[in-house]
């Protein structure tokens, strides 16, 4: 390998516009370079001056895939602020919303973004007619997972029924059971998905680069909605103290901050969740993870698919429990158009949750009114971009020997495995090779 | 007979329409029957310059995006708006209230001139628009059915009335009667009144219905004891390119 240019703009199958440059001058890397050209979005600009009954609505928007765990970030932040608190009841059936999502979003993911290379497919569509089992079992999995979104939020995407200090209408036992039902028996979908991704596993490259992992961690179980800042280099933390590990800056390449914490970069999402949670999955979870050697602390990005895939049947396994509980306990009605009673005051609260990328963080400050002074909103793909820079930086030299094509798909690939959100993170990916 | 080649496009939103596409799931595949989609950046790495209809989510936000908008409408024959941000502005529009100069400085502090902007707005602001998708986000039955005016050649078929007359015929309590300001009386409909009746109110997410009946607006907030200041926050919420327009 002499001198090669790449220059991929605006990087397919991801949410938003991303761009890789590579420049190769005699077989040597002059320049490897992620950039984020997205159009800037402004939205902590933009709540300012809005009523503490809005800002969910509004933040919401930020991202069309990830609007439930956005809504519920808001919801606990505006919470924590105003010192409101929420039902038992109520908190399991948002955890159920996060599980929703999180389905959605990984089956999509997979099914739809990923598979495609494993697959040697330019996109899911060729895949409708060479491979209609498998595109089928996918489609009714993430429609499962939108059926469970409309039920617990009232629609699939920009959720309706989560509102501060609980929901606005919820579903029946009945509608409840019922999702249990196909829930279970949507187990052989899920097991036929793991098995095709397995077959194809081998595909994903063997790609190794030592980093920090930063996720919510939880004494009780696999933390999603609740829990302490946890990381592999330095332990955990109150999610108050979130900008001790967010640390943003600017980088002029990008109109999405970037961030760092212990070391140059970090990484969030499944395979930071998996790396620091693992101890919480169940037995059942475990085994798909043993299909494919997947182990803490993996240190490969491409295998983060992969953790997407372990939980996806978490969600589906923790999903089921809840619901029996909910049985158990007996689900307590409430009445129609439920508005709970708020007692507005100023003050400043810290919102953490895990979405599907990662872990999100809002922050918002009040006054007396009830009226935002203040907004801050850390999004999972900005905490990734300086991690997927230095991969980059790291994997390209190792690929020399390979065509031009390889590189840019083994670029594209690493992108990929790290679902950016990149209309979330402002929002766009490109490759270049210059 | 060739199918219609169709590409999706997106400008600054969230790209929960083109999600909501995605949602379609199994009727994906009839609409894979009858059309050709040869540009979805989102879910394909193939890419063609050549399509009938373009389908475009997200607002005009600034300069540089107008020259790739400008090509998308000389490759097209159709250009569908598709969600609330491409066809009414949406919700970027909040930011069109506030100075631009500070919106820039809040978010990226002293390197705010790196980040070019100007005031968010519909796609119909910079090039022709021929059918419009509202809502935040798409209906997934009501973006079937434009596809389906326009592979017939037809008008798709969208309501000029407000978001009130479906939200009536659902047997709602009215928002107002639980002491709850909402801009159904305003707001095209077309979703069913889908918000409402999920048990909140409209947020107005359709933009404004053609010719809105303002004189009775206010005579509802009058009668419920509400003033202009509960009116114009939610009016900013969706509505800002609109009003601005009018």
């Amino acid at each position: 390998m002499n001198d090669m240019n790449i220059e991929i703009h605006h990087v397919t199958r991801v949410e938003g516009h991303g761009n890789i440059y590579v420049n190769v001058k005699k077989g040597v890397v002059e320049k490897c370079e992620w950039q984020v050209p997205e159009a800037p979005r402004f939205f902590e600009a933009m709540v300012l001056g809005r009523q503490w009954n809005e800002l969910h609505h509004v933040t919401s928007r930020i991202c069309g895939i990830c609007s439930i765990g956005h809504t519920l970030a808001s919801l606990k932040a505006t919470e924590a602020a105003m010192g409101i608190t929420i039902s038992d009841q109520d908190l399991k059936l948002r955890k159920l919303a996060l599980h929703a999502e999180n389905m959605q979003s990984h089956i999509l993911h997979l099914g739809f973004l990923v598979l495609p290379d494993l697959l040697g497919a330019g996109s899911v569509i060729p895949l409708a007619s060479s491979n209609p089992q498998e595109v089928k079992t996918v489609l009714r999995l993430h429609r499962l997972a939108n059926e469970m979104s409309n039920l617990l939020c009232g629609r699939t995407t920009h959720p309706q029924r989560l509102i501060p200090g609980g929901f606005s209408k919820i579903p029946s036992i009945k509608e409840l059971v019922a999702l249990k039902k196909k829930m279970q028996a949507a187990i052989p979908d899920l097991q036929a998905v793991a098995k095709l991704i397995k077959s194809a596993a081998g595909k994903l490259p063997n790609f190794v680069r030592e980093t920090e992992f930063i996720a919510l961690s939880s004494p009780d179980e696999y933390a999603l909605y609740d829990g302490q800042i946890a990381s592999t280099d330095t332990g955990k933390a109150p999610v108050n103290e979130y900008l001790t590990f967010t640390n943003e800056y600017i980088v002029p390449r990008s109109t999405a901050k970037w961030t760092k914490h212990n070391r140059d970069s970090y990484m969030v999402g499944a395979l930071a969740r998996f790396n620091l949670n693992y101890d919480k999955f169940s037995p059942w979870t475990k085994q798909v993870a043993d299909m494919f050697g997947l182990k803490p602390t993996c240190y490969n990005p491409f295998m983060n698919s992969i953790a997407q895939l372990v939980e996806t049947v978490h969600s589906v396994e923790d999903s089921i429990r809840l619901i029996n509980e909910l049985e158990n306990a007996g689900l307590k009605p409430q009445p129609d158009y439920f508005k709970p009673e708020i007692k507005v005051k100023a003050g400043r609260g810290v919102g953490a949750v895990e979405v599907p990328r990662g872990i999100l963080f809002h922050d918002y400050t009040y006054n007396a009114k009830g009226v935002c002074t203040k907004a801050n909103c850390v999004i999972p793909t900005n905490q990734n971009h300086a991690n997927i820079d230095l991969d980059m930086k790291a994997l390209v030299p190792t690929l020399l020997d390979k065509s031009q094509k390889e590189i840019e798909l083994a670029c594209e690939m690493l992108v990929r495995a790290y679902d950016p959100c990149i209309s979330c993170s402002t929002h766009y990916t490109t490759v270049h090779f210059v | 007979m060739q199918k219609p080649r169709v590409a999706f496009f997106d400008f600054a939103g969230c790209e929960g329409d083109q999600l909501q596409v995605a949602n379609l799931e199994e009727d994906i595949l009839a609409l894979l029957g009858q059309v050709d989609i040869v540009t979805f950046r989102e879910v394909m790495k193939e890419h063609s310059d050549q399509y009938d209809i373009a389908f475009v989510e997200g607002s005009c936000t600034r300069l540089l995006d107008e020259d790739r908008l400008k090509q998308i409408r000389k490759n097209a024959k159709v250009v569908v708006a598709l969600g609330s941000c491409a066809a009414i502005g949406g919700i970027n529009c909040i930011r069109n209230y506030k100075d631009l100069e500070e919106v820039r400085r809040t978010v990226y502090g002293d390197q705010a001139k790196l980040f070019d902007t100007y005031a968010a707005r519909p796609i119909d602001a910079v090039v022709k628009v021929d059918a419009y998708v509202y809502g935040c986000p798409i209906n997934k039955e009501e973006f079937l059915q434009v596809v389906k005016s326009l592979l017939l050649g037809k008008k798709p078929d969208i309501p000029t009335y407000p978001v009130c007359v479906e939200c009536k015929k659902n047997e709602n309590v009215c928002a107002f009667e639980r002491g709850q300001f909402c801009v159904g009386p305003v707001t095209r409909a077309g979703c069913d009144s889908c918000c409402v009746n999920e048990g909140t109110i409209c947020w107005g997410c359709r933009g404004l219905v053609d010719n809105p009946n303002e004189n009775s607006h206010k005579e509802v907030l009058i009668k419920y004891g509400l003033t202009v200041d509960d009116a114009i926050g939610k009016f900013k919420l969706y509505f800002g390119w609109q009003e601005a327009k009018r």
